[in-house]
């Protein structure tokens, strides 16, 4: 564990927060995220439960729990991808009752996928221009008359496309089809496509799967990195510890769509609940 | 300019350039009296057939939907053109043909975009092979009601009635129920073809490569990822749902202003088929393909007219190997390496030619 | 006693759907397509089984085993040769195959057996008038809701206590757990476009014993108006492809008697559409949710 500590004072990071898993540098501002009794029910089968979690305007937050513990269910729940059955979400204080995915997505919420969702036969560029979709715009008939809106608009989206795709040094790949990328650049487009929504919250379902240390410890730094340079609060789900450790602030375990523990790195990886939920109860005898 | 950018570019203008090509050798030939009556014949048809393909190619190979009902729109434009043209004549003694034809295709993109509306609404909720299932329904619906559809005009006035012939003393009838769209006089010429055609690749090109575009094409690859971005799917679909509909009104009644009569038996499942195979054939996403296609697809069976038996029976058989061999990764892999001393070729020889300049 | 004619009518009708839906949602169910050139194996079914009846003096139910027979190789090779390749392929290249396919066997069924429209013989199957009380019923009309009886409780047997039959549930519920417990998917598959392809051709000659006029195209519509059916009663679901069938049947046949002879066939499919658009997962289906 003395690793993942020395890692975290390597990368330039905002204070750690306290107890709270609301940072305190954000103590006088409306949450980004507040959950409430969130629940839902499967068929009679209570995928997650009573839900409560609450993320500060620039905090990142991990959500980690073992397999099917309902972790992307509460992403979908977030991103309005499945209609809660109990509880609200809201974003920024604004109930997300009754909205779908898109006025979710428009009022600040972004996300990545665990099974990786690009428009595969689309090139880089237009999938970070998808993105870009309600922040540059232009009408359907400027574009099929090419007036003159459409040449300022697209010059527009084409130079913040190459600006965001450049967080990862991604602007050669503009070009290329997306779906033939290697699977991290695929991830990391991923997460430029969602950035380029302009979020207020950045969710990211495992973000390091598949990766290799190396790019995993680059992704670590560069999530912090995204997180100073767009003030934006973040929420990832990951299987990886010394990434989850390393960078999230506060961190939130579920198991079997309960939270079992909520807190700072270390007093989570103290916390024998969480242990026995990882590892099993310890035999007695 | 970006690479794919520059590509996309030279595709299109390729596009144009041969569609126009081909218009001014044909006039050409037609001046000079160098072309066969049956391909004279030909002419406007292959214009309606291409216009079908291109714009059914924006909704299956860009939208991602499968539409089984496109002559359906097509049967909406031929009669609507028919019916406001030979109302303009009888009625309004509008005797200037192309001002009259311009309207009838004005009339039939307009009746056909309602139609695409109407049925987009309820259909575009629906998803992959419903989708399919239901517009095919549409069609069929919609040729069943233009089935007992009469409409006639006197005395300056447009009559209409349904299931039965109501018609006052001295009608001139426009529709007349199974008998179809009647006494039309033929009006369409090469040149609004042409025309149609270049609206159609103006349209539909400069779609595709807008902001529109690439949120209908996103829908496609990724219907929950655009929904996530904020990409409003339904509205997408819709507008490439509803542009293609017009476009197909508008060549219905281009088709259908090019011959006396227009029945109901032509715009059947079959038709919606045909140009099905056009846009396979042409390629998914492939607007030249389609317009290459379509033109062969057409003039072909005409030219061998021995062959025209088996004429179904080989599209059947091209659709299912063209799906096969695009779709299956086994026999694909097979086929990209047994082209692939023919692609080293193309390649080589294009970079000999970036070096040399 | 119209009214009561129409009725038995359009369960009979409803029938002859119900046994070509049981094609469609017990393939849909299982391999997640919709095989479009199901309804033009209920036309070589009936050809073959017309084949027999007038070229090879075959008896009735001779006939009828040869045409299952010749339908059950006929479903397996298609499956084998056209949508194999195909399994993880998109829906819409797999649906546009089976379009194509459609088209093969109606063209093949043109050259083998030419356009003239054939008139079906007569059978034991529709040789009588019964009359119960004042009704007159046709043989073939009690003989085909008869049939259809037979059929589902054989069904709905076979899928719940054979072994093969809950190969086939498990393969419909998850693919790759099925494939995991050693389920043979692909000969799993195979054995449901066996048994549809056998029914359709039971179908074809009910069809063509009602309806008796043959030509290549005589599938194509009851195909997808059984297709209706199934959405109708819930697509997997088996009781509710006999559902689906018999409403749509009874539907049309008031709805051509009371409303419009030729509206017929739209009516059939304006019930399709507002079954989709007010209950996607039809009567007895369950919904269906998108793995995220």
């Amino acid at each position: 564990m003395t690793e993942i500590r020395k890692h975290r004072s390597d990368t330039k990071m905002v204070p750690v927060p306290s107890h709270s898993i609301v940072p305190e540098r954000d103590v006088n501002e409306i949450p980004v995220l507040e959950t409430r009794h969130l629940g839902i029910e499967f068929g009679g089968l209570k995928a997650v439960d009573d839900f409560n979690l609450t993320i500060g305007k620039t905090e990142i937050a991990g959500l980690i729990g073992p397999n099917g513990a309902g972790k992307t269910t509460v992403f979908n729940m977030l991103t309005k991808v499945y209609e809660p059955t109990t509880g609200a979400v809201l974003i920024n204080g604004r109930d997300l009752h009754g909205m779908n995915i898109v006025q979710a997505s428009k009022l600040g919420i972004a996300r990545t996928f665990q099974n990786i969702r690009l428009f595969d036969k689309m090139t880089v560029e237009e999938n970070v221009r998808i993105g870009l979709h309600n922040r540059i715009k232009y009408d359907m008939f400027s574009g099929m008359l090419r007036l003159p809106r459409y040449w300022i608009q697209e010059k527009r989206q084409h130079e913040k496309a190459l600006e965001l795709l450049g967080i990862f040094g991604m602007q050669d790949l503009a070009d290329e089809e997306a779906g033939s990328l290697p699977y991290g650049a695929q991830r990391r487009l991923e997460i430029v496509r969602a950035l380029a929504t302009d979020p207020k919250l950045l969710l990211l379902d495992e973000p390091a799967a598949g990766m290799n240390p190396r790019e995993t410890e680059e992704l670590m730094e560069n999530i912090a990195k995204i997180r100073d340079q767009f003030q934006i609060a973040i929420l990832l789900i990951e299987h990886d510890m010394s990434l989850v450790m390393g960078v999230c602030e506060g961190i939130c375990v579920l198991n079997f769509g309960k939270v079992i523990a909520k807190g700072t790195a270390d007093e989570i990886q103290s916390n024998p609940v969480v242990i026995e939920a990882y590892l099993g109860k310890k035999k007695e005898g | 300019m970006t690479k794919a950018k520059r590509k996309r570019l030279i595709l299109n203008l390729v596009t144009f350039a041969l569609v126009i090509a081909a218009y001014i050798i044909l006039q050409s030939m037609i001046a000079g009296k160098s072309i066969s009556r049956s391909l004279r014949g030909q002419l406007v048809p292959i214009c309606a057939w291409i216009v079908m393909a291109v714009s059914l190619n924006l909704v299956i190979g860009f939208s991602g939907e499968l539409s089984l009902g496109h002559a359906g729109f097509m049967s909406v434009g031929a009669y609507t053109g028919a019916v406001v043209s030979g109302w303009l004549l009888h009625a309004q003694n509008m005797q200037d043909t192309t001002l009259r034809l311009v309207l009838a295709l004005a009339a039939g993109g307009v009746m056909a975009g309602v139609a695409g509306v109407l049925i987009g609404i309820p259909v575009l909720r629906l998803r992959g092979d419903y989708l399919a299932i239901v517009t095919l329904a549409f069609g069929e619906i919609i040729r069943s009601l233009v089935n007992v559809l009469y409409i006639g005009t006197a005395e300056g006035r447009l009559h209409l009635s349904f299931l039965n012939k109501e018609m006052p003393e001295g009608v001139q009838m426009l529709v007349d129920g199974a008998k179809g769209a009647v006494k039309i006089k033929p009006i369409a010429t090469f040149t609004a073809g042409f025309v149609l055609i270049l609206i159609t690749l103006v349209v539909v090109l400069n779609l595709v490569n807008s902001r529109a575009g690439r949120a209908i094409q996103a829908t496609r690859d990724n219907r929950i990822a655009a929904e996530s971005m904020g990409v409003p799917v339904t509205k997408y679909k819709m507008m490439a749902f509803v542009t293609a509909a017009v476009l197909a009104g508008m060549a219905g009644a281009l088709y259908g202003l090019n011959s006396s009569t227009v029945v109901p038996t032509q715009f059947t499942f079959n038709q919606s088929i045909n140009v099905l195979v056009f846009v396979v054939l042409g390629g998914l996403g492939n607007v030249l393909g389609s317009v290459i296609s379509a033109t062969f697809l057409t003039v072909l069976p005409e030219m061998l007219r021995e062959f025209s038996d088996y004429r179904m029976l080989v599209y059947a058989v091209v659709l299912i190997l063209v799906m096969i061999f695009t779709n299956n990764p086994t026999i694909r892999a097979f086929a990209d390496r047994l082209f692939a001393p023919l692609k080293q070729l193309f390649r080589g020889k294009k970079q000999a030619g970036g070096d040399a300049k | 006693m119209i009214f009561l004619d129409n009725l038995i009518n359009g369960i009979s009708l409803g029938s002859i759907y119900a046994i070509i839906a049981l094609g469609y949602t017990m393939v849909y169910g299982i391999a997640k397509m919709l095989n479009f050139a199901h309804g033009d194996v209920i036309m070589v079914g009936a050809y073959v089984a017309f084949c027999g009846l007038q070229y090879w003096g075959l008896p009735p139910v001779a006939a009828i085993l040869v045409s299952m027979a010749v339908c059950t190789v006929l479903g397996v090779t298609i499956e084998g040769l056209a949508y194999r390749p195909l399994r993880q392929a998109a829906s819409l290249a797999v649906l546009i195959t089976a379009i194509g396919m459609s088209y093969l066997l109606q063209n093949l069924a043109l050259m083998i057996w030419g356009a003239n429209p054939k008139s079906f013989p007569r059978t034991f199957i529709n040789s009588s008038i019964i009359n119960i009380g004042q009704l007159n019923v046709s043989s073939a009309t009690l003989i085909t809701i008869l049939a259809n009886v037979v059929i589902m409780v054989a069904l709905t047997l076979f899928t719940a206590k054979t072994k093969l039959g809950k190969a086939m549930r498990c393969v419909s519920e998850d693919r790759g757990a099925a494939e995991l417990m050693g389920i043979h998917v692909n000969r799993t598959i195979s054995f449901t476009f066996a048994i549809g392809s056998a029914l359709a051709a039971i179908a074809g000659v009910l069809l063509c014993s009602s309806y008796p006029i043959l030509q290549p195209t005589t599938g194509s519509m009851p195909g997808i108006k059984a297709f209706t059916a199934a959405v109708f009663g819930g697509i997997g679901s088996i009781p509710g492809a006999m559902l689906g069938g018999i409403l749509l049947g009874v539907i049309e046949i008031f709805g051509k008697a009371y409303i419009s002879t030729e509206l017929g066939d739209a009516i059939v499919f304006a019930v399709l559409i507002v079954v989709l658009l007010v209950k996607p997962s039809g009567l007895l289906g369950k919904p269906m949710r998108e793995k995220v």
